[in-house]
């Protein structure tokens, strides 16, 4: 009843907002804005050692996108998407950013994954006073750039904390870690990670580091082997884990591995096969949840993305989409300053990735899944709350 | 000690790699004077010429033994890299053959990265594993030492390849002509020897010892995309620097020591105080090391340059 309820408040609104919008518009039309389409930039790795993240949420955001066009479009006018492939390339995602906002004149920005990414647009955006919404860039410090960047998911303090007390749940008082220096992603979450579990009792037994793209993880492992640690916390992107799961079962390293968010790309069991079973990460959403609303959306990206089952990215691709036509939807207009304000107000926004209320910092708030890896597939194993 | 023990093995295999990637280098310029920065994605390219010879001949050869699936999936892949070096040959180096050496070290570049993307449209940016040829064990009764199975074939296949290259070198009569034309070519030509037979033959050959290399490389590390031949590629260059370029025992030593001081390095980060990810760097710096003090590498003579 409450929920009816609510939507239909929701749903009043919103009706309301895009009157005004419209009005708002007509003002203006003579003016810059009259254009026919909203410009959204979207950049995401398409190609490269982080392509997996990239083609999700890719797929999330562009489902996203065509329901809104399917529904009659923004302020009256549909949505265009424009996507720019940074390649999975440091540097590179800096400079299609800037050509999004100079050349093609975009609203907003919606990406990246990798956080070492988005802290390269962060300050693009926020100097042209373009609102950048990253899907699932974790790291702190991302949001921390300025007032018009944001983000949909949870971050790296939670997320490391969320690592920390599941392995304490588990008993695991011995943990090696192994963490990618080359990501800031993998170095924050290796950081709280380590600061949880040392304020509560954990030992790490080994620190060892490794850079994206090696392959060789053996000379690490064999250092790590002598310290027995129960479990191995490896922060990194699945590239990597893959193999460093093949070579720990290598050299007989038995206990599990622990992970973030950066695990989750089919790419992982792919590689690691058997090596990688019985290991756990932490999740931004299940595509096991029962919710028949979740259900429903999975089935529709199904249908869209030719029978594959979206994992956290493309649900966060969509959620980012969304929140931006909501926030744009309520400002009425798609000018920078307003459509900021418009979004740092999003409370209580249904996603797919569960309940989405930003913070004066500019950070989603929300629980975690921590999923494990059973015959070859993501499989739920528990809920963790902030 | 038995950890140090199992460092140096690790870094025995991966050195084996690198020393076998070496040798195309160092071949190629003892013959042309120049280096073909290539050769690191024929060495990418012999690793996708396994893959997909794996998935087409899949229902051949899963009634072989697998020693003789492993042999064909070696030798046709190193059959079709060959042939795509000799026609690298043809139509990007010979065309500059008389130009200055710069042109060619430039095209070579572009090579590199012409392979690079077109990898990347046919085979798609994302990592594909690569299949088990060799069974996945691991060789008992070492103590607390762990070798699998895989490493040991790794290693046999790099000192089988590396004797019978050294064979064709020293004892054949293209290894003679080969020898003779890195010599000097105006001369080699005068005394009956058909220069561009014997530049087409070092390509491919080169070629083929990379495709092997590939294929080694993805069975220790069963994980393949275009861009994996750019980092062992340059590391392959260093120490067939390190070992005096155009010299080949000196490629193989190079090779090893390279992979040796890396895996220790990163194996024992925590005792000398450098992070283990600096370990890419350990090559680099073996390099610099070099140029300065042994510009002509450990194994490799000294030429001076006639003015």
């Amino acid at each position: 009843m409450l929920t009816r309820s609510s939507f239909a408040a929701v749903s009043a609104l919103t009706a309301g907002a895009f009157l005004l919008g419209l009005t708002g518009c007509k003002k203006e039309d003579a003016a810059a804005d009259s254009a026919a389409e909203i410009v959204i930039g979207e950049v995401a790795a398409m190609t490269g050692g982080t392509a997996t993240f990239g083609t999700s949420s890719h797929a999330g955001t562009q489902m996203a996108i065509d329901e809104l066009n399917e529904g009659g479009g923004l302020l009256g006018k549909k949505l265009k998407l424009l996507l720019e492939d940074d390649q999975s390339k440091q540097g590179e995602a800096g400079t299609v950013a800037k050509k999004l906002i100079s050349r093609s004149k975009i609203v907003a920005l919606l990406g990246e994954v990798a956080s070492g990414k988005s802290l390269e647009m962060g300050p693009i955006c926020q100097k042209a006073g373009i609102p950048m919404i990253s899907p699932a860039s974790t790291n702190p410090k991302v949001t921390e750039v300025g007032d018009f960047v944001f983000r949909v998911c949870f971050i790296d303090p939670f997320q490391g904390t969320v690592m920390g007390k599941f392995a304490m749940s588990r008993g695991w008082k011995k943990v090696a870690v192994l963490t990618d220096t080359k990501q800031d992603y993998s170095v924050g979450l290796a950081q709280y990670f380590k600061e949880y579990f040392a304020k509560n009792g954990g030992t790490i037994v080994s620190e060892q580091s490794y850079s994206s793209g090696d392959k060789d993880f053996k000379a690490q492992l064999t250092a790590i082997k002598p310290t027995a640690p129960d479990a191995i916390f490896a922060s990194g992107y699945y590239n990597e884990t893959g193999l460093i799961a093949t070579q720990a079962r290598e050299l007989g390293i038995t206990g599990p591995l622990l992970g973030g968010d950066g695990w989750d790309s089919p790419s992982l069991v792919q590689v690691a096969g058997k090596a990688i079973e019985g290991s756990f990460f932490s999740n931004h959403f299940s595509n096991e949840d029962t919710s028949p609303r979740i259900q429903a959306w999975v089935k529709k990206f199904q249908e869209k993305n030719g029978g594959k089952t979206p994992d956290a990215m493309a649900a966060l691709g969509y959620d980012s989409a969304m929140i931006l036509a909501d926030a744009i939807k309520r400002a009425g207009t798609t000018e920078g300053k307003a459509l900021r304000d418009a979004i740092a107000k999003t409370t209580d926004f249904d996603g797919i990735t569960g309940k989405i209320t930003l913070d004066e910092k500019r950070n989603a708030n929300k629980s975690a899944v921590v999923l494990t890896i059973k015959d070859g597939k993501f499989s739920f194993v528990e809920t963790l709350k902030p | 000690m038995s950890q140090f023990l199992q460092q140096l093995l690790n870094g025995l295999f991966l050195g084996s790699i690198y020393a076998l990637i070496a040798l195309g280098y160092t071949m190629v310029y003892g013959v042309l004077r120049f280096i073909n920065f290539a050769h690191g994605d024929i060495f990418m390219l012999g690793a996708f010429a396994g893959l997909y010879l794996n998935k087409l001949l899949a229902p051949l050869l899963v009634s072989l033994p697998w020693p003789v699936s492993v042999l064909i999936v070696l030798l046709l892949s190193m059959i079709i890299c060959a042939v795509l070096g000799i026609v690298i040959e043809l139509l990007a180096y010979r065309p500059l053959r008389d130009k200055p050496r710069l042109n060619v070290l430039i095209t070579a570049i572009g090579v590199s990265l012409f392979l690079e993307y077109t990898g990347q449209r046919v085979f798609g940016a994302t990592q594909q594993p690569f299949p088990a040829l060799i069974p996945p064990s691991r060789i008992g009764g070492l103590g607390d030492l762990t070798v699998t199975f895989t490493q040991v074939i790794v290693l046999v296949t790099a000192v089988v390849l590396l004797i019978s290259l050294r064979f064709v070198v020293m004892k054949t009569k293209m290894g003679l002509a080969m020898r003779a034309l890195s010599l000097n070519p105006t001369a080699s030509a005068l005394m009956g020897v058909n220069n561009s037979v014997v530049i087409s033959f070092t390509f491919g050959l080169g070629s083929a010892l990379a495709a092997a290399g590939g294929i080694l490389y993805a069975s220790l590390y069963p994980s393949i995309e275009p861009f994996m031949g750019v980092l062992p590629g340059l590391k392959a260059f260093v120490a067939a620097v390190l070992g005096g370029i155009g010299n080949i025992p000196g490629a193989a030593l190079g090779g090893l020591i390279i992979g040796v001081v890396e895996t220790l390095v990163a194996g024992y980060s925590t005792n000398i105080g450098v992070p283990s990810g600096y370990k890419e760097g350990v090559a680099f710096i073996i390099l610099i090391l070099i140029l300065l003090f042994k510009p002509s590498g450990l194994l490799g003579k000294v030429e001076r340059e006639k003015v």
